[in-house]
Parts: C-alpha cells; structure tokens; sequence
C-alpha cells in the first residue's frame, strides 16, 4: 500500500485507495495479460474476499440505477431544501479546508439534516459525526495499512464515496453552473414568453418546418445519464450563483451537493449503494496496488446490520472529507493551471446560457413537429422525442425535459471548463514528476510484457487520480454539447483542447517524457476561438472541421507553421435534428451564389452583406417573416440565420427535369467462384428482408444482372408469371434484350422480385464456369442505368478474366513484405475510369463489394467506384461456412447499405472567404469544376477532405467562413439543398497558429495526401512525407513557439498526439512496410482512408482501447434504455492489455476465471474455442455490461465490425497486435524509438 | 550568303515554331475553358448540364493529349489502333535532333532543358499508362490545373523567344557566308 502511495503528491494518495476498492470491489479484477496482471497481486490475500462479496452484488446493484430515476421526482418533492443547501455551500464552503473542521458543520447543516430526516435510523445520523469524524482524521493520515482495524477501513472506506463525488462530478465546474442555469433559465422564461410557440400553427403561411439542431444535445443527456439528471435536480433549487471567483468552491459545493444525492437514493438499500459506490469507482481505476485496502472495506460493509451506521457515516463522511478528497484530485489539475480562465470561462458560459435561451425557445415544439423524412429515417429520432414534450414549463413534473434544454448548457459549460482537466490530467504539475525518474534511463522500456515497476507507480496516479471518472463525464458532456449530433459517432467525443484557453493548447509537453500521453476521454475537436454568439452558432465538428482551427493570416505564416490546411467533410451525415426550410426564395448572395447563413451581418432591416464576398444584398420580402415566432421584420431570427446546418426544400428553379426515381441495380458475379463462396445466400436474404425498407418512393425500380462468362437478364415485367432469365453471350458487343423491363417498378413487381429472390441462390450451384465478364457485365449495366441513374451495386469475387477490363494478376506474394518498392498501387487499366466517368455522367453510382479470397486487382476495380462517387466494400476471404464472421459481417453491412439514406444527382459546393482557394479534393467523386464536385449518388458514410491555400493575404478580415452546399435529390423525389457553414477566426501569429491545431483532422488530410502521394510516387515517399510532417511542424514549433531550451521533443498540447497518430498512420495496412500485406488489404485501406469521414478513419487508424472485465455503471451513457458503461481509454500498448480493442477482445492466459465465466460462458481459460466472435448472453451483470457496451461500440460504425475474442496464444493474436501501435513490430518504430527519431531528425 | 544545313533547319523550325505557338496558345484556352464553368447552381444541378460538362472536359483532356503526345491507346484493348500522332513532344524533339545534325550547339543548349522538361513529363504519367497526363478526372483539381496553365504560358513565352531567335539565327546564318 505504502509503496504505491509514496507516490509524489498526496492528491495521488488520497485517490488511489478508492480506486483500489473499486478494483476489488468489482471483482472482475481479472488480472488477464500480462501488463497489470502483476500490480493486482500486490494486494495480499484479500482476493478471495471479494469475490463472493463481488457475487452478491449484482442484482442489487441493478436496483440502483432504477432507484435513482423513481427517485427522481421524489427528490424534487425537497426542493424547498434550496435555501438550506444555498447556504449550506456558502456557509460551509467559505470555511476553508479544514477537514477535521468541516464534518461538524456539515452535520449541522440543516441540507445535511434534511437529509438525515429522509433516512428511517435518522438518528443514527448524530452519530454518525464522530465516526466520519474520525473517518476524516484517519484518512488525513492515510493509515491504508491498517486494514485489520475496522475503524480506518471504514474511514478507507469512507474515503470512496467522496471521492466519487469528487470524481464523477468532474463537470466540476459544471454543476455549480448548472445552478447557474437554473436560476437563469427561469429568469430567461419570464423574460422571453416566446415559450410559448407550441401554438405554432403547423399550417403556418410558410410551410416551415423547423426544429433547431440545438435541441438535439438536450434531449440526450437526460436519457443518457441519470446521474447528472439527479444532480440537477438537486441543485435545481439552489439559486447559487456561480461564485465566479473561487473554483475551490465549486468543488467543495459541488461535491457536496453531489453527495446529496448520492446518499438519498442511496439511503433505502445503503449497503448497495455503497457497495456501488464501490464497484463504480473502480471503473476508472488503473488499478495497482491497493487491494488490501477495499477488500478489508468490503468485509465491514458487508454485515448488514452495520448498514445503517455505514450509511450515516456515508453521508457525514463524504460531506466531511469533502474538501481535501474533492480538492486535491482537482486542484493541481484546473486551479493551478488557469484559475483565471476558468473564471472567465465561467462568465462567459453564464451568458452562453441566456443566448441559448433566447434562441432555444422555439425548439421544442418544432421539434416535435419534426420532419418526417428526418424521423423515420434517423435512427435516433425516436430518442428525442421525449424531451420535446414540455420543456417550456418549468414544472418539477416536467423537470427531464427542462434538464434536458438546460442540460446542453450545462455540458457546453462544463466541457469547457473541464476542459482542461483531461489534458492537465495525465500531464501536469504532479504527474510528470513521476514519471521522469523512471522513464528516463531505459529508452526502450515499452517492451510489453516487462512492465517496469517504475512505470507503474508512475501511471497510478496519472490514470487513477481524481481525474479518472471526471473525463468520463466530461467526454459525454462535451459529447452533448454538440447539437444534432449522432449519439453513435460521440464516441469520439471527449475535449482535449480548448481554444479559448490558449495557453493549455500551447502549453509545451516534452513528448519523450510524457508517459500517458492519450487522454482518458476520447479525443474531441478543438472549438475555434470565436465569441460565444458564433461558438455557439457554428457547425459541428462532426459534420465540418478544419485542419487549423485558427485560420493564418497569410501563406506565409502557414508556411511556417509546417501544418496542412484543409477542410474535412461529412456532408450527408444521419442527424438526429435538422432545421429544413421550405420557402419559394432561398436566399443567396448575388455574386458569390452562397446561402444566407449565421455569418452574415445585416447592415439594416434591408440588407445583408455576405461574409464570402462581402457584396451587400438586399433582403427579399418574403425573408422578412418569420414564420417562428410570426413576427415580422426580423430576418435575423429565422431558422436560416440561426443554424449553421439547414436544408432547404428546393424549389423547381433547381430542377430541369422531374428528380430521378430511387433505382437500385444489382450486377452479381455468379461464376463458379461466387457461387461456392455463397454470398449469394446472404444478399438475397437480406435483399428478402430489405425489400421494404430501400429508400425510395411509389417510383422506385429495382433490377438484376448476373454474370459469369455471359451476361444474364432478368425479365421481371409485372404480369409475367414468373421471373425470364436473357442470356446475352455476345460479350464483345453487349446489347440489352428487353430495355423496358429490366428494371422494374419495386412494388408493382413485388412477387416476382421476391420469387426471383428466393431462386437466385440456387440456380447456379452447379455452374462450372469460372470466368468473370465483369467489364462487359458494368458496360451493360451503364446502359441499362443511363436514362435514369441510380446506384448500381457490383458483387464480384474474382479478377475479371473475360472481354473487355479483364485484369492480370499483378501481385507478387514475395513482394508482400518487402520493405522496399510496392508497385501495382494505381490501376492497371483506365476501362474501370472511363466507364465510371460515363456512370458519372449519367448519374449512376457504381458500388463495389469485392468478396474474394484471393487478388482481385482492387486497385483496377476500384475505379469504377472512386470516379463514380460509390462505395467499396472488400471481405477478404469471404465463404459462408469458412469464414462465419465475415459472413455475418457481410449481412450487417448490407443491412445497413441497403436501408441508409441515399440521395441521387447530387453536387456538393465548397466555398470559402475570398482569399481562401481549395486545391485538391479527397473522396469518391467527379471534381466538375474547381468547387464543385459532381455525385452520383451521397450516402451517410461519405466523407470528403479538401485541401486549402491562402491566396491573398486576410489581413482585413478577422473571421473566415466556408460553406457547403449539398444539393441532392431524395430517394423521396425531393431536390434538397444542405448548407453547412463553419466560421474560423484569423490569427496573425504562429502561437495561435499552434494552439487552434485540430490534430485530428490534420491526421486525416494527412492521410490522404499520403494515399495520393504513395499511388503518384511511391510508398516511401508517402511514409517520409508522413515523417517529414511530424519533423517540420514539430521543429518550426521549436524554434518559433517555444522558448524552452529542452533537452527532450517539444510539442504543444494541441499537437501532442501528432507523433502517435502518424505512428499510427505509418503502421496502417495502407502504409506500412515490412510486415506481410496483401496488395488488396493495402489498396483497400487506401479507399478507406480517402471516402471514411473523420470519425470513422480515426478509429481505423487510431483504435480505442478498453478494458471491460471492470466495466461498472459509473458515468455510464443510456442509449435506448440500455446502460453503456464508458470506460476510460487505454493506450495502444501491449502494456495495456487485458483488454479489448475496437473489435476484439483479448483473453489473456491469466485472466480471471469469474470473468471467463460470467462474460463468455466458459469454464475456464483453456476451453475458450479459438474462433469465437459472439459473447453469449448470460445472465449475469458483468456480462450484460460488456455487451452493451461492446454493442454500443457497434453500432457507432457504419460497417459492422466483427467481434474476435482472441485468445493468447491463439494464431489470430498477430492480428490483434498489429493495432497496438505503440508497441514495437519487428519491422516498426515503437512509438519512444519514434519519438526519438523524430528528434533526431529535428536535431539535424 | 550560303544556304547550308543550318539554314535550312532554322528555316523548318521558324515554321515549326509557329505550329508551336498555336498548340499552346490553344492550351491556354482550353484550360481557360476547363476553369470557367457557369456559377449559375440551378444549371450545375440539372443533370443534363452534368453530363455535357462531363463530356466537355473529357473532350478538352482528350484534345489537349492529343496535341501535346499521344501514346498507343488501352493496352489491354488492344484492337484499339495504336495512334502515332504526338504533336508538341515530338516536333520539340525533332528541333534538338535537327540542331543537333546542324551543330548548332548554341541553339540546342538552349533547348536541351526543355527537351528534358518534355522527357520527364512524359514518364512521369499516371500508372494506369494510356492516359497520360491530362486526366479528366484529376484535371479539374485547382493544383492541377494551375500548374497546367502555368506551364502553357511559360511554354508560350519561350517559344515566342525561340521564334525570334530563330529567325535571326536564320537571316544570320544566311547572311554571314
């Protein structure tokens, strides 16, 4: 015990017992792997102890969850507890930090006695003083030795639960601004009775329907987290103005509030919560050393009779220890860094909120009022309706949904100001301390299965530390913080930087010392530093980022900086909440062409100036209702001018012929080789399942084409009794029998459709033919699409080896791992490129699925996509009985690719200030002119990146805008145009250059030009870029930025994961060199990286690492009514392992028998079979954790991912391996020996 | 005045020149055609415009391929005529070869880094081979077509260069005998 708390800073020793409780307490403590495996023994004997407490627990600990939300309501019946808990946290939490001092004062407070009073053994409260009483004295003195005497297990105990509140309420400075909220929301309700709007006609003279995106977050955070909702519902009340100026404050209010409300609920079945108190904590715990202590901890907890007393003592306890357990965590993290940030920070969310209010007040209604495209096709919509339901009266009765519009606030606020607390975390004062000692002398230490005992101490206390569940909350925060984002893709959420705290994005991290360098939350985009009006008015991060959050006034200054500049798209992203307008004029800037958005400025009533152009443009008169708030003469006000991302239902001006029907064609390989990999099965299946649910309208058509060696059509005219199969076996010169009925009405047809459905897949069993005409295949079906277009989907399972684009084998399996040269990186052939120029041209989309075991020339065949604006899908070693998983795989993605959302003849415009010019687009489509590119087809999971160059100087101007605009017709038969806009300010020096670094996005522009530059130049070229990227921006940082003459690698914050992820980037399939990679797995990450939108591509190259044997429900997120529990993130490193990877869980040798047992069902270690992708359901509360958190984790992908539990020692573990990029391969850096590379090369 | 070799070629190349100036005078048009695209959204949304716009630049690349080099068509389409019409590279090419005969060494330095110029370009075309370097796909890239059109007026002011300078290499080689 002592060893590990000789750790530098007491802040690290009062944290580490409760999460060592939490370790054992969860029980699941599996030491599996070999990395932690070790430290877990450092607890004495009491392992055996915790286990059956372990087994007791969870039914009960179900109960809690549940009690907290009955509770809810019940604990607004207390709000007249408000002035007492007001002046319980300034009366108590002026006294500074006396912890011997406080408990009596916080038993006397009438909040606590209140508290008390709800408690049947009220009495016991009384004594329960003396106990914390000593709980706070003996803790102080950290005796966590003792674990024989129950007084300090108890007070070790006891620790927890304030630790906890300290902890999980990290939004620290959130909460107290949630009081802040609250009482303002109220004001900001009497003062704008424009609540009122649920009597907006929906027939109103407009035809508007509008719902603001801001609503989204609200409604979220309410379901998601019932702890949080409780929290306000406590603090409610409490008309507590943010006391702006002391942040220890906060802490102490807000941990004292939080344990309000961690002991009412808790108080029916104390022992449960306290015990859940227990086994929350121990989520976030890294957990080293201390089991002794939680297990003696359990063992007092557990007789039931004590219960009561334990939870007086709780209660007493924690309000007692408050200050030092809530403050210390907390105190070196954001109050030693910027205090007077945070000060501002605060004031300046406080304002944020009345803005919010103002601008909020229509919402709910019309987001009830939602468009019905928008809910039926958003997964999510259904969510969200729970909180349009009456958010405007602030009645207790309704007090979700009023959280839910105050919560976004509340989250915006606390992400900012938390903000720095992730970072800081892992990093600041303390924590490096520790480190250095260790690390230094042994450069390559990371070699995974010998942990040094110095990394270990060192790591406790940054993982563990106050911190630990802070950033999970702050992550889902900030992950609400964003209107009309999509709960799945929040898993990226997480804020590491603020702009509006400069000097943390710039403060310099040595990254040769930096032990933990990836946060505990997930990475979140930096927000640019713009005034809160327009912070709060621009465009998600998710849909639209910059490479450079802060625009360098001239090329120069960009040159400089060494770092690439460029926007990332993901225009067409599934929202759960978008405004769409319906009016006759959409109103655009004269000269420029752009769309009204947040950004302009209105010079009077009558004119508005555009902010790409600047030209000035009269206002029409149409825009000068607003059909909202039905008033007149606010242009300002409409939806246009309030919200970044719009849709506008577009008049017939944009369309010169009627909008094309949804026309979905399917061109199947059928050949021998298809036929035995049997995919067929699978698609028709799904196909079956689907049919329905294709978007489309009454017009919808739908037809097949199969080819082997000849090309075969299918009659399926309504009429016909069943299904005409057309051979075509002229090749050479491909003609369309039947033109008319190839492609049929999908309703008409229905029966033969689904005849010909169920007949497919066993038409061709016995074909003996293993040719492929896919050239001549696609000629035909270009002419079967060209008087429409539409999407045509290719399943192919073999290199073309008939008429015209048949490819050779080009693959030299020696080659594979060679570190040298890889050639074969660009087609072989420009057929697949014209032909989808000519799809392109007449709107038809090429979609490619490539199931193929062996080389397929991806890189040939994948052009017939890439210029068509499609989609490539690649299963290697695809066979339905060989390879289930892929199989399943291949099911889901269908799934998913048959019923997303799809929008036909679209072309998307970027535009962007004057000044500004894009130069290279990334993505899958055709560029037609220098801004615009031309779509065939739009799906959900379409990113695009482009690259910008400043042209002239920005000197005038000190904010830039750029705008998107996607006009697209809906499978619906709608032509919609959506507008995205994104403002980013200029700045004019290079440290705000540094401090505005998204590194995320700059990653993924990396990666694109590096694809570009491998297929022009060659891979080593592309790797040396990708080096040289990281050595030029990290030295012109050196040498401008930082004054520090440092011995080690200086980086910015903002740019401190910059190394790893181009680490990351160099060990992708796409770019690596050295380890065996088949030609197709590399040309197929390509693609990946050039159409994945930011989210997804960072996964792929930065995977999350999580260990779920010690999944609890602390911070957990609640999606559908499922608990996710949010783990913290671990790093890349086989140091780390015991754990799962994005898609796999790794079973170590070791790993504890309970967990083996209760999550995958089996015995024991040794009976694990080696192929295993599904987690039995069983019943038992661990395993229903880890797989609704595993499913969690599913569903915020696209394409389904396939879930291996790898065993050690098992073949499939090299695959494991290779995405822990930290770790050293045989033929790559790890990621110290990169780093000092890196500064080699810095230093030459 | 003699009329020798020398003479001659200069007299063959004033002509050629000439040839010169207009195929990358017409390059400076297309690009500039290629740049130019209506701002007018309600037309770029019609489809129809789409496919004529398609068609347009893929014309424009497929001209500006075949005055500047043609190289045989689809390899693997082979009953595809291999074409032999290779306009700017080659005439560039048949200057330092007549200049090199002439030992006109002063004139041929002086095209020697352009020759080099062409010899590069020409190998460093996309992997995919039949199309060489003006892609209807990448053309419309802004990097792309910048360098495009920069390239044609700095070819455009070095042949005007050379036109004069050839022909006073001419009158002067004429003369000088």
């Amino acid at each position: 015990m002592s060893a590990p708390a000789g750790s530098p800073h007491p802040a690290a020793s009062a944290r580490i017992p409760p999460k060592l409780g939490g370790a054992a307490a969860s029980g699941a403590a599996a030491p599996a792997g070999p990395g932690p495996g070790p430290h877990q023994q450092n607890g004495p004997a009491q392992n055996q102890m915790q286990v059956p407490s372990e087994y007791g627990l969870p039914p009960q600990n179900y109960i809690v969850p549940s009690g907290h939300y009955s509770q809810g309501p019940g604990k607004m019946t207390s709000l007249p507890l408000d002035s007492q808990s007001g002046d319980y946290y300034s009366g108590l939490y002026t006294v500074p930090t006396q912890s011997v001092a406080t408990p009596n004062t916080a038993s006397q407070q009438p909040g606590a006695q209140q508290m008390y009073g709800r408690v049947p053994p009220a009495p016991r409260a009384v004594g329960s003083t003396p106990g914390s009483f000593q709980g706070a004295s003996a803790s102080a003195s950290h005796l966590h030795t003792s674990a024989s005497q129950p007084l300090s297990s108890f007070v070790n105990h006891y620790n927890s639960p304030p630790m906890y509140s300290a902890s999980s309420s990290v939004a620290s400075q959130g909460f107290p601004s949630t009081c802040a909220h609250y009482a303002l929301s109220t004001v900001s309700n009497a003062a704008y009775p424009n609540i009122s709007y649920p009597s907006l006609p929906a027939g109103d003279p407009y035809g508007q329907q509008m719902f603001t995106s801001q609503n989204a977050p609200t409604v979220r955070p309410i379901r998601d987290n019932s702890f949080s909702g409780q929290s306000t519902a406590v603090s409610h009340p409490s008309p507590l103005p943010p006391p702006p100026s002391q942040q220890y404050h906060q802490q102490q209010s807000l941990s004292g509030y939080s344990t309000f409300s961690w002991s009412a609920p808790g108080l029916p079945s104390t022992q449960d919560n306290l015990i859940r108190n227990h086994t929350s904590l121990a989520t976030a715990s890294n957990p080293t050393n201390t089991d002794s202590l939680s297990c003696s901890v359990m063992q007092n907890v557990q007789p039931p009779k004590s219960s009561p007393v334990v939870s007086t003592v709780v209660s007493g306890a924690s309000t007692a220890r408050m200050p030092p357990a809530a403050n210390r965590p907390v105190e070196p993290v954001a109050s030693v860094t910027q205090p007077s940030e945070l000060l501002q920070q605060k004031g300046m969310q406080y304002g944020e909120y009345v803005n919010n209010q103002a601008s909020f007040a229509p919402t709910p209604l019309s987001s009830t009022s939602d468009d019905e495209e928008e809910e039926e096709e958003d997964e999510e919509a259904g969510v969200d309706s729970s909180s349009t339901t009456s958010s405007a009266s602030p009645m207790p009765n309704s007090y979700d949904a009023l959280e839910g519009g105050s919560y976004p606030d509340v989250l915006s606020s606390s992400a900012s100001s938390p903000a720095p607390d992730p970072a800081p975390g892992p990093a600041p004062a303390p924590a490096p301390a520790a480190p250095q000692p260790s690390k230094l002398p042994k450069p390559f230490g990371y070699g995974y299965p010998t942990l040094q005992p110095g990394y270990q101490n060192a790591t406790a206390p940054l993982n563990s530390g106050g911190p630990p569940s802070s950033p999970v909350y702050s992550g889902f925060q900030q992950y609400a913080q964003y209107p009309g984002m999509n709960q799945l893709s929040s898993s990226l959420g997480g804020l590491s930087l603020q702009s509006s705290s400069q000097p943390e994005s710039l403060r310099p991290v040595n990254l040769t010392q930096e032990r933990n360098i990836l946060p505990m939350t997930p990475v979140w985009a930096p927000v640019p530093n713009l005034n809160l009006d327009l912070k709060k008015l621009n465009c998600s991060p998710d849909s639209f980022r910059c490479t450079l959050t802060n625009i360098p006034q001239t090329q120069a200054l960009l040159n400089k900086a060494k770092l690439p500049l460029g926007l990332l798209l993901h225009p067409f992203r599934d929202l759960t909440q978008l405004p769409v307008i319906t009016s006759n004029t959409i109103v655009r800037c004269r000269s420029c062409r752009t769309y009204i958005n947040p950004f302009v400025s209105f010079i009077d009533q009558r004119r508005w100036k555009c902010n790409l152009c600047y030209r000035v443009n009269d206002v029409p008169e149409e825009f000068m209702y607003n059909p909202l708030t039905r008033s007149y003469g606010e242009p300002h006000k409409r939806p246009e001018v309030q919200n970044s991302t719009v849709e506008f239902i577009a008049s017939s001006d944009y369309m010169l012929r009627p909008p094309q029907p949804a026309v979905y064609l399917f061109v199947l390989d059928v050949s021998h080789n298809a036929v035995e990999a049997g995919y067929l099965t699978i698609l028709c299946q799904a196909l079956l399942e689907n049919l329905d649910k294709l978007p489309g309208d009454s017009r919808t058509r739908i037809g097949f084409v199969t080819f082997d060696s000849t090309i075969h059509f299918y009659n399926l005219q309504e009429g016909l009794s069943q299904p005409q199969m057309l051979i075509v076996s002229d090749i050479d010169d491909v003609f369309l029998p039947t033109p008319d009925s190839l492609l049929v009405n999908l309703y008409e047809s229905k029966e033969l459709i689904k005849d010909l459905l169920n007949a497919l897949p066993n038409m061709f069993t016995n074909t003996r033919e293993t040719h492929s005409a896919l050239g001549p295949a696609l000629q035909a079906a270009f002419k079967l699409m060209s008087p429409t277009g539409g999407r045509v989907s290719v399943f192919q399972t073999q290199l073309p080896s008939l008429g015209a684009g048949l490819l050779q084998s080009r693959e030299d399996p020696n080659q594979r791992s060679s570190t040298k040269v890889v050639h074969h990186l660009g087609p072989a052939t420009d057929f697949y490129k014209k032909l989808a120029l000519d799809c392109s041209g007449q709107q038809t989309a090429v979609d490619l699925f490539l199931l193929s075991s062996q080389y397929s020339d991806l890189a040939s065949l994948a052009c017939m996509s890439k210029y068509s604006a499609g989609c490539i899908y690649y299963y290697p070693s695809f066979h339905y009985t060989h390879n289930p998983s892929q199989a399943e795989k291949l099911q889901k993605d269908l799934k998913r690719y048959l019923t997303r959302k799809i929008g036909f003849e679209a072309v998307m415009r970027i535009r962007c200030t004057k000044g500004l010019s894009m130069h290279t687009f990334h993505g899958n489509f055709f560029v037609r002119s220098t801004d615009l590119l031309s779509l065939a087809n739009i799906n959900p999971d379409a990113g695009f990146a482009v690259q910008l160059s400043i042209e002239e100087s920005l000197t005038d101007t000190s904010l830039v805008c750029f705008q998107t605009a996607l006009l697209y017709t809906s499978s619906k038969g709608e032509r919609r145009i959506r507008v995205h806009t994104l403002c980013l300010p200029v700045v004019s020096s290079l440290a705000d250059v540094y401090a505005g670094v998204d590194v995320q996005a700059a990653i993924c522009l990396l990666a694109n030009m590096a694809v570009d530059r491998s297929i022009s130049s060659s891979l080593s070229d592309a790797r040396d870029a990708l080096v040289n990227a990281v050595v030029d921006s990290l030295s012109a940082y050196g040498s401008t930025v930082s004054n520090l003459q440092h011995s080690g690698l200086i980086a910015p914050s903002s740019l401190k994961l910059f190394p790893l992820y181009v680490l990351a980037l160099l060990k992708q399939k796409a770019f690596r060199t050295g380890t065996s990679t088949r030609l197709d797995d590399r040309v197929y990450a390509m693609c990946q990286i050039k159409c994945q939108p930011l989210v997804h591509l960072m996964k792929m190259i930065h995977p999350n690492l999580y260990r779920i044997d010690r999944l609890t429900d602390e911070g957990a997120i609640h999606v559908n009514d499922r608990v996710v529990p949010q783990p913290p993130l671990q790093k890349l490193s086989a140091e780390k392992l015991t754990r799962e990877g994005i898609f796999y869980i790794w079973i170590g040798k070791s790993c504890d028998n309970n967990f083996i047992e209760d999550v995958l069902g089996y015995p024991d270690f040794a009976s694990i079979p080696q192929k295993m992708t599904h987690l039995p359901e069983l019943d038992t509360l661990s395993s229903e954790r880890a797989r609704s958190f595993i499913t969690w984790l599913r569903d915020s992908r696209p394409l389904s991912p396939i879930l291996h539990v790898v065993k050690d020692e098992s073949p499939a573990k090299t695959e494991f391996f290779q995405h822990l990029i930290e770790d050293r391969t045989e033929a790559a850096f790890s990621y110290y020996e990169f780093l000092l590379h890196v500064q080699q090369q810095i230093c030459k | 005045m003699a009329f020798t070799f020398a003479a001659f070629c200069y007299m063959l190349t004033l002509v050629l020149c000439a040839s010169l100036i207009f195929f990358v005078i017409w390059h400076i048009i297309a690009f500039d055609e290629l740049r130019t695209d209506f701002k007018n959204p309600i037309d770029q949304g019609n489809p129809a415009r789409a496919r004529e716009r398609l068609k347009n630049i893929e014309r424009i690349c497929c001209l500006l391929r075949k005055v500047s080099v043609r190289v045989r068509g689809g390899r693997l389409l082979a009953q595809r005529s291999p074409t032999l019409v290779v306009p700017e590279y080659s005439i560039h090419g048949l200057f330092c070869l007549m200049f090199l005969c002439a030992a006109e060494w002063v004139t041929l330095g002086l095209n020697i880094p352009l020759l080099f110029y062409h010899l590069w370009r020409y190998f460093h075309r996309p992997a995919d081979g039949s199309e060489v370097m003006y892609d209807a796909v990448s053309i419309m890239n802004a990097d792309i077509l910048n360098y495009c059109q920069k390239e044609s007026w700095c070819k455009l002011a070095f042949y005007l260069l050379s036109f004069f300078y050839y022909l006073y290499s001419m009158v002067y080689t004429l003369v000088s005998f």
